[in-house]
């Protein structure tokens, strides 16, 4: 059966027309849908019992429940969500003083297989729904006090555009979840053609998985290079104007002796200048069957404190959930299943 | 010379061409050519579209770097926005295109060249170019009507070509797919490139692969179809 959650309001104003019912039933149903604690139909109470088994008749909520959770020692969470297709995705919430952060999937495993990832080993298996991402939000325990969204989970949101950019709608809509986009942030390895229609349709930040400045290095960690190398995805960034409140990051894992030396720190000044941005440098968690090795804390801090010197704001980002593999570049049900 | 900016925007521009030949040389699978206008390496990519405001898709291309016209090799896919568009156009029909780039190029050294599907188009690129002599060519498909120019490079490389298909047996062709094939290869050279084309999972199992038999990830180049 076809399912509510994960339709946008125009979408549940055309089902309800298409039923016979009032147009105003769809501003109700994304009311129930997307900001109160009901799971069902029947739980509609402010539409006519007629409606709601009219409804009931066709659809269903929609909402999926995670199957499996797990605890880290830093409190990160992992969810385990089924897909309709019989798959499996995995989101981590993130806890950190008042925040909240979730993590979220947009595909089922992945293709862009970069070789510092471990969802690429799976393969891809599908692309999620709409619903299915906002699922990953709406049906966590936490949900209520999720302060930031980050597409960070499994695949390239780029890569599964039109769902991503509905989901999105329906998290920063009035009528959704009302979120505000500035505490929304889309990562992508560089896919120029999703980039820019992200740029043009969503307000949200903008994250993008960079790791080295140099081509020919990129290529050997990142086969996407080859189709969309990393000067086009500078020269569009570039040529966008993102205003005063949204924001562009690069994510930088760093590698030992491979992407932390002075010499890319200079390059990254060259390359990044005129784009007012900043640099979170990631740890690299290693994983099974990967030749490369994570940079010491005392090169990390002084690659982190160089950047910074030539006036690229760069943090460290922190690791959270490494012992039930939720950190970053970890996520594969292969595990979790297993 | 034009400042990088400029040539960043000219590299990446659609530009109109007309097409002077629509094959399809197996089953929804096509080659489609234009009149060639620029130089390119083999191995590199062109973005293609129907109309310039539709987002292009990118495709290797299929034919030597010296020859009159540029081919493309593609899979008609049924839910996709441009390829059954373009398994129809005829000659004559006026297609956007950028001029070549990427930066997926061999040179004569030794290497192995890794393809499935329509993966072969580069390494079919590289061999009409003249830089085959060195290399070995592993194609794998699931059929046998899958591997694209097959005679001609059985004809040239000789034992340097391999098959290996998972679906259906014949001679000369290995049965099974790519990994079980190189999986049962005991030395595999370490001190060479490895080039590899196709979808993503082969990729990443065909690397895993390489480097638990001693290769360098330095020394493995991949170009992922998505």
């Amino acid at each position: 059966m076809e399912a509510l959650f994960g339709k946008t309001l125009n979408e549940l104003i055309a089902l309800s027309l298409e039923l016979g019912l009032p147009k105003f039933t769809g501003k109700q149903m994304a009311e129930w849908l997307y900001q109160k604690d009901i799971s069902s139909i029947v739980e509609m109470t402010n539409l006519s019992k007629k409606a709601r088994e009219l409804l009931s008749s066709k659809y269903e909520f929609g909402l999926t429940n995670p199957i499996k959770v797990q605890e880290s020692v830093d409190g990160t969470k992992k969810y385990l969500f089924p897909t309709a297709k019989g798959k499996f995705i995995e989101t981590a919430m993130i806890p950190d003083d008042d925040r909240k952060t979730v993590c979220v999937s947009s595909q089922v495993g992945c293709k862009m297989g970069c070789l510092f990832c471990m969802t690429g080993k799976q393969g891809f298996q599908g692309q999620l729904t709409a619903g299915e991402i906002v699922n990953q939000i709406r049906n966590i325990p936490e949900w209520h006090d999720v302060t930031n969204i980050v597409y960070m989970g499994m695949g390239e949101p780029f890569d599964n555009l039109e769902q991503v950019l509905k989901s999105l709608e329906i998290l920063t809509s009035e009528w959704g979840f009302a979120m505000s986009p500035r505490r929304i942030t889309v990562s992508t390895i560089g896919i120029v053609p999703g980039m820019m229609t992200f740029l043009n349709q969503s307000e949200a930040h903008l994250a993008v998985s960079m790791h080295t400045p140099f081509d020919d290095e990129r290529q050997k960690l990142m086969p996407v290079q080859v189709a969309y190398p990393l000067q086009e995805v500078i020269h569009e960034i570039k040529s966008w104007d993102f205003g005063r409140q949204r924001r562009v990051s690069f994510e930088y894992i760093v590698f030992k002796g491979l992407n932390d030396s002075p010499r890319h720190v200079q390059e990254l000044c060259k390359i990044l200048n005129g784009i007012k941005c900043r640099i979170n440098l990631i740890r690299f968690h290693s994983i099974p069957g990967t030749p490369l090795e994570g940079t010491d804390e005392n090169t990390l801090q002084k690659f982190k404190d160089m950047l910074n010197d030539k006036g690229i704001l760069t943090t460290i980002r922190a690791s959270r959930g490494q012992d039930i593999y939720a950190a970053c570049g970890l996520l594969s049900t292969k595990e979790m299943l297993g | 010379m034009p400042k990088a900016e400029e040539y960043q925007k000219n590299q990446f521009q659609l530009i109109p061409v007309c097409v002077t030949g629509n094959e399809e040389i197996s089953p929804g699978v096509h080659l489609i050519s234009w009149k060639r206008e620029h130089d390119f390496y083999p191995g590199q990519v062109v973005k293609i579209a129907a109309e310039t405001n539709i987002a292009p898709r990118i495709y290797s291309i299929c034919s030597g770097n010296d020859e009159p016209e540029i081919r493309v090799l593609f899979n008609v896919k049924e839910d996709g926005l441009l390829t059954p568009w373009l398994a129809g156009v005829v000659p004559g029909t006026e297609i956007w295109v950028t001029k070549p780039y990427g930066s997926f190029y061999d040179d004569k050294k030794p290497a192995w060249w890794i393809a499935t599907g329509t993966g072969i188009a580069p390494f079919y690129s590289m061999f009409r170019s003249g830089i085959s002599e060195n290399k070995i060519l592993i194609h794998g498909a699931r059929q046998l009507n899958q591997f694209y120019f097959e005679d001609e490079l059985e004809w040239a490389m000789g034992d340097r070509y391999v098959r290996c298909c998972s679906g259906e047996q014949a001679c000369n062709v290995f049965p099974g797919r790519i990994t079980r094939y190189l999986g049962e290869i005991k030395n595999l050279p370490t001190d060479i490139n490895y080039y590899l084309c196709g979808k993503a999972l082969m990729v990443v199992e065909v690397r895993d692969l390489l480097i638990s038999k001693g290769v360098r990830y330095e020394n493995i180049l991949a170009e992922i179809y998505f």
